[in-house]
Parts: C-alpha cells; sequence; structure tokens
C-alpha cells in the first residue's frame, strides 16, 4: 500500500534542494505529519505501537493545497523516531501547514465509561457479567414485560416472528434443527436460529424488553433467558442460569451447530459461489415466464399510478382497476394521471396518517392490542361519555401513566402537537376507523 | 412472444409535437382554456378533449391542429400565471421542498412485510430516481428499534479493546479531523429478498429499493484505531454499536475495517439525517447496511467474531442444506432497470430510453448488458460517469417499443469479473429460503396492453 516515491515530487517546489539524509526525515515527518503535525508534541506519541504512514498519490497542484487533502495518517508497521517528526514539524511549521491534531483530539475513556458501554457478550462468555435466575424468576419477567408483544409461550406473530417453536428433542442432541432442511415450517423462530447462547443473553440485555430497553436486572436477564429456553424444551423446570453454567447450556441448544462461515461473502476477496453467463447471442432458445403476480394481488401494494412520476414517456399503472386487455391510447392515460394526483395532494388531515406519524401505531393496533390497547377497545371504553371523551383522550394521551389497561405505562406525549393530539383524539372517540 | 426489437436511435420523434402529446398536455393544459375567451381555440381545445374522452388520442389534436394557423398549444398560446405574475420571494423555504408535482415519489412500506413500524423499511422510490445519488429524503429507512434525533452536542464516540489507550471523541473532535468524502451504494442484505421463492411485489420500489447512494464525509476508521494505538499484532476484528434502543451491533474484519471503513457524519452535503443515524454512522463500502451500525458510540478492537444478534438470528443465509451462513456481508455484482420497470406503462410505442442502475460491493462496475427478449440475447448498455468503486453506476439503451410484448433484463458484470446470474442460477447454488443476498438478474415484462410487470423467467 506505502507509496513513497511521490513525496519528493510534491515536496520539491517548495523545499530546496535536501541531502539524501534530510530527504529520509522530511518523508518519515510528512507520513507523521499532515493531519497530525503537533502530534510529535503529545507524550504519547513515541509509546504508541503503531505510527501514522501516509499515502501519497502522484500529485501535480499546488503542493501545499495537494498534501493536506491526499496525505492520511494511516497505520504503519515501520519504526520511526520522534526526532524524524520534530524535523517534519519544524519543516511543515516553516511553509504554513497548520492541520488539525488527532492525537490531541480526544481523551482517554475512563475505566468507568467503558464500563458503562462495554456491554457485549462474545460467544466464548467474555463481557459476561456474574449473575444467576431461574426459570420461575424467568416466568415473572417474561408475564410482565414480555408476553405483550411475544405471546405467552413465545409463539406470538404479532409484533415479530416467534421466539419459541418447531425444535425437537433430536435436534439439541444433534445440533441442527431439522426443521431448517424441511418446507414444512413457514417461518424461522429465534430458537430455531440461535446458535450462540450469547447472543440470546447479551440482546436481551441491551434491547428488550423493545419498549424500554437496557432496563432489565443482569440476574434478570439470566432468568428470562432461562424462561425463554425452557420454553423452547431445551432446560427443566428448576433449572438456575448462572455465568457458571452458560457453557454448559451452549452446549444444548438445538441449532448450536446451525451456522457456517464456508463462503465467499465475508472476506475481502472472498470467491464468489454464483457465477453469470456472459453469453450475448442464442443464450435461451425458449423463454418461460416461471413466476407472476396473480391478479388479486394487483392492488396489494395501493394505487401504483399514484407512486410514479407524471412525466415522460411512463406513467403508473392504475392499479385500482383491472389491467386492459389492449393498449389504451395514450391521451386517456395522460388525463388521469395529470388529475389523479391532485387529489391526494388537496387531503384533509387524515388522523390515521398522524397517528402512525407520531408512532402511536407502533404500540396501539386499531383493533389489536399490541403494547398498548387496541384503539376500538379504548374508542368503546370512552363511548359512554359522549360529548367529553375527545377531551378527556386529549388528556390522557398528553400525560401518558399506567393502570388503566395494565402495568406497562405509556410514555407522555407532551412533544405531538396539540392539533395532531386532538385530531388523533377526535379520530378515536368517533371510532369510525377507516 | 415478439422478439424483433431494434436498438436504433430513434430520437426524431421526440422533438415532433404531434408524437408525444405527453409532454404538453399538462394538467394546467386541460384545465384552464375552460375559461379563455377566445372561442377558435376554445373550439379547439374542446375538440381535443372530446377526443380525449372518447378514447381516441390527443395526437389527433396536434397533428390536424398544426396545419391551422391559428391553433396551438394552449399552453404556448395563453400565458400562464408564473408567465404574468409575481413568483415567491428568497428563503419563502428556508429549507427547500420538492416540487409538490414531485410528491408521488415517497418512501413507502410493503403492506404486509413487518408488523410494527419501528422495526420495519421504507423502500426508496428508484423508479424515480436519474442518476446516482438518492435525495436524503428519499433514503430508504431500516429500523429495528425506532430511530431518534440525538443531541449532537450529547453524542460521544469510544474506541475500546485491544488497543493501547482507549479514547472518547465528541462530535467537534471528530469534526475538527481531516475528513475524507466518498460515493458508495448502501444496500440492505435483505434488498429483494422477497423475490427468492417467487414473485412478489409489483414494483423496483419494494423489489431493490433497500438501496441508495450518497456522498459520506468523515473520518477513515484506520486514522482513528492508529489513533488510539491498536494492537495489529493480536487484533482481527471490530464491533461496532450503536447508541440507540437496539444498539445494534456488527462484527467487521480487520481488513475491511482498515480498507475503506469511513467514521461519517455528513451525507450528501449536509449532517447524516436522524433517519439515517444522526449524528455519525458507520460507513462500510460494499457490505450490506446492518453494519453501517447509526448512532454509532463504540468500535471495539476484538480477535474473534461476536455472533451479535444481527449476525446469528438474522442477516444469517438458509441454505439448501439447514445450514446458515454466517457474516455474510459482500453485496454482490447486481443491476436492475428502473425505468421502463413493473408497475409503470408505457403510454405510447416508439422510442424509450431504457435506463438503471448497477453496483458491486466487489469493486466498479466494467459493464452492463441488456436484453429485451428475456435473455435470448444481449446488447452492451452505456455507462454513465462516474463509475466508482462500490457505487452505482448508471445505465441507459435505447429502445424501440413495437408494441408487442417484450421481456427487459439487465446483466452487470464487476471489475472482479464477477457476472450476476439468473434467479434459476442462484436458486440452484443456494436454494430459495436464503432470504439475504439475492443478486438475481431482474426480469420486467412488458405486455401489449402496455404495461409493465414483475416476472420471474426460468
Ligand atoms: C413492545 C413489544 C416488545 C416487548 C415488550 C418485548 N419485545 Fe422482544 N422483540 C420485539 C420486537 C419488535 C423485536 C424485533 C426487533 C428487531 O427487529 O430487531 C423483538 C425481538 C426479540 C428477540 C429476538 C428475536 C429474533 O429472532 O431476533 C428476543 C429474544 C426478544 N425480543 C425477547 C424479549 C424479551 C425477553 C422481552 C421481555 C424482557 C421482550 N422481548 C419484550 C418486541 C417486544
Ligand atoms: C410505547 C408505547 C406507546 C406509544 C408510543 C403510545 N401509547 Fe398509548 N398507550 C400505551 C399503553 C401501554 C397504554 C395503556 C396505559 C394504561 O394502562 O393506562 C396506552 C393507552 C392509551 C390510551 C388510553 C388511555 C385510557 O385512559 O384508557 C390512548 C387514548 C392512547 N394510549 C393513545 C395514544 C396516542 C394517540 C399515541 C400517539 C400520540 C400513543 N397512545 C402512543 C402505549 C403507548
Amino acid at each position: 500500500m506505502f507509496k513513497s516515491v511521490d513525496v519528493f515530487a510534491t515536496l520539491r517546489p517548495v523545499l530546496s534542494p535536501l541531502p539524501s539524509r534530510e530527504r529520509a526525515r522530511v518523508r518519515g515527518g510528512v507520513r507523521n505529519g499532515i493531519g497530525r503535525v503537533s502530534s510529535s508534541i503529545s507524550p504519547l506519541t513515541p509509546t504508541l505501537p503503531c505510527r501514522p504512514r501516509s499515502r501519497l498519490h502522484a500529485l501535480a497542484a499546488p503542493a501545499a493545497a495537494r498534501m493536506r487533502a491526499e496525505t492520511p495518517p494511516t497505520p504503519r508497521k515501520g519504526r520511526g523516531g520522534s526526532w524524524l517528526v520534530a524535523s517534519a514539524l519544524f519543516l511543515i511549521a516553516g511553509i504554513g501547514f497548520a492541520e488539525p491534531n488527532i492525537k490531541n483530539l480526544g481523551r482517554p475513556a475512563t475505566p468507568a465509561e467503558i464500563k458503562a458501554w462495554d456491554i457485549d457478550v462474545r460467544p466464548d462468555f467474555a463481557g459476561l457479567p456474574k449473575g444467576s435466575g431461574t426459570v420461575a424468576r424467568g416466568q415473572e419477567v417474561w408475564e410482565s414485560k414480555c408476553e405483550n408483544c411475544h405471546g405467552a409461550f413465545g409463539e406470538s406473530n404479532e409484533v415479530f416472528t416467534p421466539v419459541i417453536g418447531h425444535t425437537t428433542k433430536d435436534d439439541i442432541r444433534t445440533g441442527h434443527v431439522a426443521a431448517l432442511r424441511s418446507d414444512t415450517v413457514p417461518q424461522r423462530t429465534t430458537l430455531m436460529k440461535l446458535s450462540e447462547l450469547s447472543v440470546l443473553w447479551d440482546y436481551i440485555n441491551r434491547a428488550m424488553p423493545w419498549n424500554a430497553p437496557k432496563s432489565l436486572s443482569t440476574d434478570d436477564v439470566y432468568a428470562v433467558v432461562a424462561y425463554v429456553l425452557n420454553l423452547g424444551g431445551v432446560v427443566p423446570n428448576d433449572y438456575v442460569l448462572s455465568d457458571k453454567n452458560m457453557q454448559a447450556t451452549q452446549n444444548q441448544l438445538p441449532n448450536r451447530n446451525g451456522k457456517t462461515r464456508e463462503h465467499g461473502l465475508w472476506e475481502l476477496g472472498g470467491k464468489p459461489d454464483v457465477q453469470g453467463s456472459t453469453c450475448m447471442t442464442n443464450c435461451a432458445p425458449k423463454v418461460t415466464i416461471s413466476s407472476r403476480l396473480p391478479d388479486f394481488a394487483r392492488n396489494a401494494h395501493g394505487d401504483i399510478s399514484a407512486q410514479n412520476r407524471l412525466l415522460g414517456g411512463l406513467r403508473g399503472v392504475d392499479t385500482l382497476r383491472p389491467a386492459p386487455t389492449e393498449f389504451v391510447p395514450l391521451a386517456a392515460r395522460v388525463s388521469k394521471g395529470a388529475t389523479g394526483s391532485t387529489s391526494t395532494a388537496t387531503t384533509a388531515v387524515d388522523p390515521a396518517k398522524l397517528a402512525a406519524q407520531h408512532a402511536c401505531l407502533t404500540c396501539h393496533g386499531i383493533a389489536n392490542k399490541i403494547v398498548g390497547p387496541a384503539l376500538i377497545d379504548v374508542h368503546k371504553k370512552y363511548a359512554a361519555q359522549k360529548s367529553d371523551a375527545a377531551k378527556l383522550l386529549v388528556v390522557r394521551i398528553k400525560s401518558g401513566g399506567s393502570g388503566a389497561w395494565g402495568s406497562i405505562p405509556m410514555p407522555a406525549q407532551d412533544h405531538v402537537p396539540d392539533a395532531d393530539i386532538r385530531a388523533i383524539a377526535e379520530w378515536i372517540a368517533a371510532g369510525k376507523f377507516q | 412472444m415478439s422478439t424483433e426489437f431494434t436498438f436504433a436511435r430513434d430520437m426524431s420523434r421526440l422533438g415532433r409535437l404531434q408524437r408525444a402529446p405527453e409532454f404538453f398536455l399538462t394538467r394546467d393544459a386541460l384545465t384552464l382554456p375552460r375559461d379563455d375567451r377566445r372561442s377558435f381555440l376554445r373550439k379547439a381545445f374542446l375538440a381535443a378533449s372530446a377526443a380525449t374522452i372518447a378514447g381516441t388520442s390527443a395526437r389527433a389534436f396536434a397533428a390536424n391542429e398544426t396545419a391551422n394557423e391559428t391553433a396551438g398549444d394552449p399552453a404556448i398560446l395563453n400565458l400562464l400565471a408564473h408567465s404574468k405574475g409575481l413568483g415567491q420571494p428568497v428563503a419563502a423555504r428556508p429549507y427547500g421542498l420538492p416540487s409538490k408535482y414531485e410528491e408521488n415519489l415517497q418512501r413507502r412500506e410493503s403492506p404486509g412485510l413487518t408488523r410494527v413500524g419501528a422495526a420495519s423499511v421504507s423502500f426508496a422510490p428508484l423508479q424515480g430516481f436519474f442518476g446516482i445519488i438518492t435525495p436524503s429524503g428519499l433514503h430508504f429507512e431500516r429500523h429495528h428499534q425506532g430511530w431518534w434525533d440525538i443531541d449532537p452536542s450529547q453524542h460521544r464516540f469510544m474506541i475500546n479493546g485491544l488497543v493501547a489507550n482507549p479514547k472518547v471523541y465528541t462530535m467537534d473532535d471528530l469534526l475538527r479531523m481531516p475528513s475524507v468524502s466518498r460515493m458508495h451504494f448502501l444496500e440492505c442484505g435483505a434488498n429483494t429478498g422477497m423475490e427468492w421463492g417467487n414473485v412478489a411485489v409489483p414494483t423496483v420500489q419494494y423489489t431493490h429499493g433497500m438501496l441508495s447512494c450518497c456522498e459520506f464525509t468523515g473520518v477513515p476508521l484506520k486514522w482513528l484505531l492508529d489513533d488510539c494505538g491498536i494492537d495489529m499484532k493480536k487484533a482481527k476484528f471490530i464491533l461496532a454499536e450503536g447508541a440507540d434502543g437496539s444498539s445494534m451491533t456488527r462484527t467487521i474484519n480487520l481488513a475491511n475495517a482498515l480498507d475503506d471503513v469511513v467514521v461519517a457524519y455528513g451525507m450528501n452535503g449536509e449532517m447524516l439525517r436522524p433517519e439515517n443515524g444522526y449524528p455519525l454512522r458507520l460507513v462500510v463500502p460494499g457490505v450490506q447496511g446492518v453494519s453501517w451500525v447509526k448512532y454509532l458510540r463504540r468500535i471495539e478492537v476484538g480477535d474473534m467474531p461476536y455472533a451479535t444478534k444481527d449476525e446469528t438470528l438474522h442477516y444469517v443465509d438458509l441454505m439448501p442444506d439447514g445450514q446458515h451462513r454466517q457474516y455474510s456481508s459482500i453485496q454482490e455484482v447486481k443491476s436492475v432497470i428502473t425505468s421502463p420497470s413493473g408497475g409503470q406503462v408505457l403510454l405510447d410505442k416508439g422510442f424509450f430510453n431504457v435506463t438503471g442502475i448497477a453496483w458491486s460491493g466487489r469493486g466498479k462496475i466494467r459493464k452492463v448488458d441488456v436484453s429485451v427478449d428475456g435473455g435470448k440475447s444481449w446488447k452492451v448498455a452505456r455507462l454513465e460517469t462516474p463509475i466508482l468503486d462500490k457505487c452505482l453506476t448508471r445505465f441507459n439503451i435505447d429502445w424501440t417499443w413495437d408494441g408487442g410484448d417484450a421481456i427487459l433484463m439487465s446483466r452487470a458484470t464487476d471489475s472482479t469479473g464477477q457476472v450476476q446470474a439468473t434467479i434459476t442460477e442462484m436458486r440452484k447454488v443456494r436454494g430459495s429460503k436464503s432470504i439475504y443476498h439475492n443478486n438475481a438478474i431482474q426480469s420486467w415484462l412488458v405486455s401489449a396492453n402496455g404495461e409493465v410487470s414483475n416476472v420471474q423467467v426460468g
């Protein structure tokens, strides 16, 4: 990677001829210098295991400007005394470089800071904090904090693919989930794919519950991991999972042998496993269409005519109508296309859209409970209040809180503009969700 | 199926009014003349719109009327409001917006694909893009736990692990450093994943729209690793971690990390958009989007891969033998025709500019071939400049639609010599349940009714 030759070509117009030893100094200095000239002043510099080295390309433009742009500091394995840096500093400072100094930017991370953020747990369980949890405690955690979204048995499809299902005792023996080779399972569950126990621990610890990540205690993470494994038939009801038996538990995972790195999609320069043809003529004697969308799916993605530009030689297909049997003269389409778009532009605020935009619908389904109650159920509850319903809802939405529907609190929504909250509240109160 | 298509350039029609009325028969043209007092024009217009309503081509209007010296296009003869009034002042919109006539082109979700909006994806409207740069507001989105607009003064970036000096940088620190700006594509590993088994979605927005391409600005990661004194003897991998609720984590090979990975804050000349990781994200050229960790808070240098959630439970490619490929990362050579493409309808027979994009996570695009007969024969398309490493390349080729069936396909070759394969060739090796890394040739059927639809040929 390292190209040294160009340094001189660049510097020569600026620097007067130097004896060769001096050149070596310049070279070493420039490597260290650009972007980090005063790094040489830093007491850290001599102790670093690696030193920067610049990669200079053939340069034609005025030296100073080009060098600034093209001499990033990069790691190198070579050695260079700090005296080289010092002399370069002098030379470069002398010709007017004043570059930002990476060394003096940033500061050492304190042990407490590293501890606070370095939470990852590796497959060899490095990083795993000490602790333990029972399946029984795990069930309590699951039922209060996870079941809402993932279902009582981890089987729910409502917010995400199921956590549990389709693994067998035999899989635990082989370490390969047999269902992965069949076409009988529509969706892969978490447990079917889980090859490293560390990730179940790490992921729940860093990201779950989804709406309150990083809120579980260490012991509760152990407990709920134990419970998930218990739901999957991997550990018995009286199991206590701890930092001591993570590896032993890992050895029971149904898909622990289910991963391969034998492919060309990771390493730089990895070898591709599929190569296309370079044929240019007479490549396929017969062309048959093997798959297309069925007619009933024509508008499954809405009106495509409203998803295309209204200019050029093409328009979006009007998927709200059946496909024409023959070529439709362009003028009919042009007039439809031209007027079709503006009607959507002038529609009044759509409360359903507002609810989506303000993420209400992340937690509330219209007809189904997610984290919060279904909006239909909220409507029913408030229908009795008649005239005051919308007003009451505005207050509840703004302030959030818990207890009306369960223990999970709704976060206060006071960041949402009043007008939007009013529109959504009226929409819920009216109960017309089409 | 008709296979008689010529690639001869037929531009002559474009300049002739009567041949391409769709270029001037705007909405204004259809509505304004109703108020017009000059009766001869009104008559001309009414005749034309009557013809339109009757379903005959508006072509008749111009073709007949050009002989009549007093007739003409109302959009020319009747000065419109914008020619006769005063326009908006400067900074009326301090942050500019697209024309209201462009509002059809938006990021959209694919109904039924995911269950909740904060763990979902919105697709970029590739069918409407020109060139290679994705407008920032239309960059596709993929969030696992919602997006945030993080206060940059509160954001910190830490490097720890196998380094002599673990460090913390503020955004001020990072923006003061020397920077690089590079254009790269960003493609989700699951892009086109819905199509492994069969055709599942109608348009290029949904088949290929988990793809964007921007200019990113930031600090090469290797400068920072060097600054922290990376232990080159022991280090083999890095872990990148986000600051949001999901705290997304991904393992990256050290070779990649030292090659061209950038700790980026800039996108298309401004700061990253919140949906794209404001104020800091990793740019991992050529590698699937999930590794471009958003809200980047930490890099850990280590000596083994981390098997994180999104490289153990997701972003693993299921092979026919029941094994999952783990750490599949590189986005291989791929291309797609964006126009004409699925869900569009051709307004007329005659000349079309067939246009699309090609890219490879292994290097540059060397060549793109286009077929209009379902792969029986291919012609080499024109590549537009710039042609950059791990970046979209725009291609164009002339085509004349004769009104018959046609199947449009594009096939890219990259600088390593890898050629994009057909879906049949892909399935032979990888089955159809991989979800990820489907870089197969895309086929669009142009039917005799003018509609273009998504098909697979086998
Ligand atoms: C508010 C709904 C919600 C709650 C509550 C919730 N989760 Fe989740 N969980 C999700 C969503 C959504 C995902 C997928 C996130 C993504 O796309 O990356 C998920 C993913 C997971 C996964 C990974 C699944 C996979 O295959 O990738 C596990 C394991 C998990 N959750 C466990 C838990 C546990 C344990 C709890 C309780 C402590 C919990 N969840 C609470 C919504 C929830
Ligand atoms: C993070 C999840 C979450 C989000 C986001 C959320 N909610 Fe809720 N919401 C809940 C929960 C949980 C409850 C049940 C609270 C309780 O038991 O008192 C609830 C309750 C409600 C209620 C019923 C209050 C009552 O007194 O019965 C309404 C109305 C409501 N939410 C509207 C909204 C609206 C409107 C938004 C968006 C502006 C929104 N929610 C956003 C979780 C959420």
